[in-house]
């Protein structure tokens, strides 16, 4: 987390309020000038001499939503109390760069080398590193700087150098075809139609005026189809690096299509990556992927993973209308029941499981690895997806689900 | 005005609630800047419970639109009553358009029957992560502005401005425009003492032993890997359940004490994970 310097030479509260408001924006927390206003009201209408009372109150103003609610108290005892660890280099910048077009996600890891630093640095846990990118800001430098940097990443992962456009366009094609594949529409609001099984009786009666009050036209309306959307969740192991550029593209597609789809990624730990690939740059994406998911070629808890999406994310990202794709080949560290319990929880929540296989598409492949023997029975279609053709190959599959 | 919010979690427990510091923060501060709160957590804790307490403690009528997927303006802001419409155009000749685009045939839905009442109600949106974001636009507009547009009567203005309580269940995310608007506060499970203060204002002749073992075990219920975690309500449940039952200690009949815990677990698979030892080896401790 990044803290600012407390301004004691502030000539008065409104200021040292807005220098707060400036601190929580480069933390992630959208806090605009309207927001300051209504901290400032707020602050009127109750003690805000008492500590307590004045945390309460901006908690309740500047939070969105549960994960804020927890670090609230971390970013406000950094700012109030300079209880924060890092210092950020004094910019004086005079003009402000246009930089706020580009999200805050994509200013890069500038910071690595300063956070090194600091001995009590609260490491933010897996879930704020991938979606929050709270410590990478210091990116309000020259162009000089930020160059040198990306030519570093591309060293330092040998991901990105996988990676080109052809091969990248290809994976995204295919999986932009399978997402509008399952594009089948159901709603439960009504729409107009021709012929539907409802009287819409607002359009029947409004046309019954210009025929003296006489409804001689009937309008209809019907449910249209409502999407599935997908949830899927990629196995960046150690094994599966060499799929990896073909997965990694696809998923990218994958959400591209559809602004409902999620995306995440596991290894030992599961990651969510919606928004980091939602970048229109590919290779900015893989840059910002090779640098969160450490560990990147270790063993894989397929099981763990599974059971950790369950109990943070399933409730909330996954519903009768969700198709969850798994990518991995299964090869798990953990033991066969605790993936077959997994993948059952996880089925009673999703309409289908789907697991994309890169071994099955070798001939003469049989599930004999334990993991991917207990999965099975847990899932609806079992598919090879080893290449580009076996991907564009999955359109019919999904078609049918 | 500086000890406000402590009377607001004052009114609160008299009217039988019992809210934290920051849920009855939230709530004055709601009240003061009128901005909606936005109420999030756990099924159980007691989200739409507040609401309700809060009409009680203010005496305003509670009006309650209960979302879901597919609720549309007609069924939450106005709909014209179209059969009655039909009638009077055919019972006599007559009848001229604006006559029959009066206040009269007009349905008023909770959004416009909370705006047009004489003093502030309280408005309570349940569970608005199930309605879609289509609903969440219209809604928008209507917490911003405090006003509603009847094509055919013109703008309707709010009289008074309702007091307005969302709560979610984060089955969706919601759109940060409607976050945006909202204060927000997070109820979680509550600590040992905050449960108890809610089972002796909920029950009140409950005995204090009694009482005591009753949040020990449900708390340690809690620790449990459960699919279901039981809640506030949960835990009430179960508690008029035993008074009910004539249990005056939980440790006197083990047998009549497992069964009645279908108040507190709710899926197969979590009273298998709780079976009678377990459930023993829990109560033991809490006694």
């Amino acid at each position: 987390m990044r803290a600012t310097r407390f301004p004691v030479q502030a000539r008065g509260p409104a200021e040292r309020m807005a220098g707060f408001m400036a601190h929580l924006r480069m933390n992630g927390v959208q806090a605009g000038p309207r927001e300051t206003e209504d901290c400032l009201a707020a602050l009127a209408s109750v003690d805000a001499a008492d500590r307590a009372t004045a945390r309460m109150a901006l908690k309740a103003l500047l939070v969105p939503d549960a994960e804020g609610w927890r670090r609230f108290d971390a970013l406000y005892d950094a700012y109030w109390f300079n209880a924060g660890k890092q210092r950020q280099a004094e910019v004086k910048a005079d003009h402000i760069r246009t930089q706020s077009a580009r999200p805050s996600l994509w200013h890069t890891h500038m910071a690595n080398d300063a956070e090194t630093g600091t001995s009590n640095e609260m490491r933010p846990d897996a879930d704020d590193d991938a979606a929050d990118c709270a410590a990478d800001c210091a990116a309000e430098g020259t162009d000089g700087r930020l160059i040198a940097t990306r030519t570093e990443n591309l060293t330092r992962r040998d991901l990105r150098e996988l990676m080109d456009e052809d091969s990248l366009r290809a994976a995204e094609r295919a999986a932009e075809r399978l997402a509008r594949a399952l594009r089948d529409r159901r709603s439960r609001r009504h729409r107009a139609a021709r012929r539907g099984q409802a009287v819409d009786m607002g359009r029947t009666l409004r046309a019954s005026l210009a025929r003296g009050g006489e409804p001689l036209d009937l309008f209809r309306k019907h449910r249209p189809d409502r999407p599935l959307k997908i949830v899927a969740l990629c196995d960046v192991s150690g094994s599966m690096t060499v799929y990896a550029r073909v997965f990694l593209a696809f998923l990218k597609g994958l959400v591209s299509a559809d602004a409902r789809t999620d995306a995440y990624l596991f290894h030992t730990r599961l990651m969510r990556m919606t928004d980091t690939l939602r970048d229109r740059d590919s290779l900015r994406a893989a840059g910002r992927l090779s640098l969160i998911a450490e560990g990147f070629a270790g063993g894989t808890d397929i099981a763990g993973a599974i059971r950790q999406f369950n109990d943070s994310q399933a409730s909330r990202a996954v519903d009768g209308r969700t198709v969850v794709v798994v990518l991995s080949d299964g090869y798990c560290t953990s033991p066969p029941d605790a993936l077959a319990d997994a993948l059952a929880r996880l089925s009673r929540r999703a309409r289908r499981i789907v697991w994309l296989n890169p071994l099955k598409g070798w001939r003469d492949y049989a599930p004999i690895a334990r993991g991917m023997a207990a999965a099975l029975p847990h899932l609806d279609a079992h598919l090879p997806a080893n290449t580009i053709e076996a991907l564009s190959a999955l359109e019919p599959e999904f078609a049918k689900l | 005005m500086a000890d406000d919010w402590r009377s607001v979690r004052a009114e609160l427990s008299e009217a039988g609630y019992v809210a934290s510091e920051e849920l009855a923060m939230a709530v004055h501060l709601s009240l003061v800047l009128t901005r909606p709160v936005l109420l999030e957590g756990p099924a159980g804790v007691g989200k739409t419970d507040l609401a309700k307490a809060l009409a009680a403690a203010k005496t305003a009528t509670l009006i309650r639109l209960q979302c879901y997927e597919g609720l549309d303006a007609s069924q939450a802001i106005y709909e014209w009553n179209y059969q009655r419409q039909l009638l009077a155009l055919r019972a006599s000749d007559a009848e001229s358009e604006d006559a029959v685009f009066s206040e009269k045939y007009l349905l008023k839905r909770p959004l416009l029957e909370a705006i047009t009442q004489e003093a502030p109600p309280v408005l309570l949106i349940d569970e608005i992560d199930r309605a879609d974001e289509a609903f969440e636009a219209y809604l928008l507009e209507i917490l911003a502005e405090g006003q509603i547009t009847v094509p055919e009567l013109g703008t309707i203005r709010a009289t008074a401005r309702p007091m307005v309580v969302l709560t979610s269940n984060g089955t969706r995310d919601l759109s940060d425009a409607l976050r945006r608007r909202c204060l927000y506060s997070y109820i979680d499970y509550p600590d040992r003492e905050t449960e108890l203060a809610i089972l002796q204002a909920r029950l009140p002749g409950i005995e204090g032993r009694l009482a005591t073992q009753i949040i020990h075990t449900v708390q340690a219920i809690r620790r449990e890997e459960l699919e279901k975690t039981p809640g506030v309500a949960e835990m009430l449940d179960w508690a008029a359940a035993l008074s009910g039952l004539g249990i005056n200690d939980l440790s006197d009949d083990p047998a009549t004490l497992a069964r009645s815990l279908v108040c507190l677990l709710k899926t197969a698979a979590d009273r298998d994970a709780i079976p009678p030892e377990v459930l023993a080896r829990i109560v033991g401790k809490a006694a």
